[in-house]
């Protein structure tokens, strides 16, 4: 199978991918992992919140993005990891029955100056639900191999 | 120790949220749901990539912050529910800011997490504040291996 490097992420580019159901059960497990709150755990209790009803933590909706883009292209890319996050944006929650999809933006392409092995694109991702309401928004680098500097970081 | 409404909060104050080590079966475990890039699953993969060996999901670096603060406010919730004083009603987050993984976290590592008040700001509703956080992840060799400034609404006491 062809791999994704650096060169194959020309600025401008959109593309479409992912199909994620959510469903409450997944939003509970993540939260009793990571973020206990009771809008995150018990329907009952966050109807009662100013969530009005069981909604997924904003760290799992972007858990599910990451899932999202490994299934839908890292994976079968020459990705490093990235350095961080510029800017993440909870703007709609996400609730049981939802099913989530991802819009991904090449925002930028540079070659690392520190590293020559090394190209960071710098990509948006907007995580939309059913209703093409966008739930997340996500702006980030990711550092891909150079498609000459072969397989192997230096 | 900070307060739980809005005006229990100063800019500057600090705490520190606790510690947790990585163990190898968690770091591969978190990958396998959400994050399964090779090298946050496999040794061998995890050698041959940027990190030099197997490394934590930076969103599993987060997320374990995340609890701990969790953990923090609900121990100070209960302390507040046992001296008979009104609690709030808990906040959304709105998002996050500068969310950075400098160093990796390997298995055996231990984080300790700490979070302090940077920014504080009214809202047009009446009973909610904003309040921003800066959170960071030190592991035992005094290494960040998380930082991020994030905001939530945190209730107002009105008074």
């Amino acid at each position: 199978m062809d791999r994704l490097y650096f060169e194959d992420f020309p600025p401008g580019e959109i593309v479409e991918y992912g199909d994620a159901p959510v469903t409450a059960e997944a939003i509970v497990e993540f939260a009793k992992a990571f973020d206990p709150q009771p809008f995150h755990l018990d329907e009952e209790a966050a109807r009662a919140s100013m969530a009005g009803g069981l909604i997924a933590s904003g760290w799992h909706t972007a858990a599910m993005l990451m899932r999202m883009n490994c299934d839908g292209f890292l994976n079968r890319s020459a990705g490093q990891g990235g350095p961080g996050v510029e800017a993440l944006d909870w703007l709609k929650p996400v609730r049981p029955g939802d099913r989530l999809r991802t819009r991904r933006t090449t925002l930028s392409a540079r070659p690392s100056r520190s590293r020559p092995a090394l190209g960071v694109v710098a990509f948006l991702f907007e995580v939309l639900n059913q209703n093409a309401e966008i739930v997340m928004t996500q702006k980030n680098p990711v550092f891909f191999l150079r498609r000459a500097a072969g397989e192997t970081p230096r | 120790m900070i307060g739980l409404f809005y005006e229990d909060h100063r800019v500057g104050q600090a705490v520190a949220v606790g510690a947790h080590e990585f163990t190898r079966e968690a770091i591969i475990a978190f990958a396998r749901a959400y994050d399964p890039q090779p090298f946050h699953l496999d040794d061998a993969a995890g050698a041959a990539s940027l990190y030099g060996s197997l490394c934590a999901s930076g969103w599993h670096t987060a997320s374990v912050c995340m609890r701990l603060i969790i953990d923090y406010r609900q121990a100070q919730r209960a302390a507040a529910a046992a001296r008979g004083e009104p609690l709030p009603p808990l906040g959304l987050g709105a998002g996050v800011r500068d969310l950075r993984w400098p160093n990796p976290v390997r298995p055996g590592d231990v984080v300790a997490y700490s979070a302090r008040i940077d920014a504080m700001r009214e809202t047009r509703r009446p009973q909610w504040g904003i309040i921003g956080v800066h959170a960071i992840g030190v592991d035992q060799l005094g290494r960040e291996v998380l930082a991020y400034s994030s905001q939530a609404l945190v209730a107002r006491r009105g008074d």
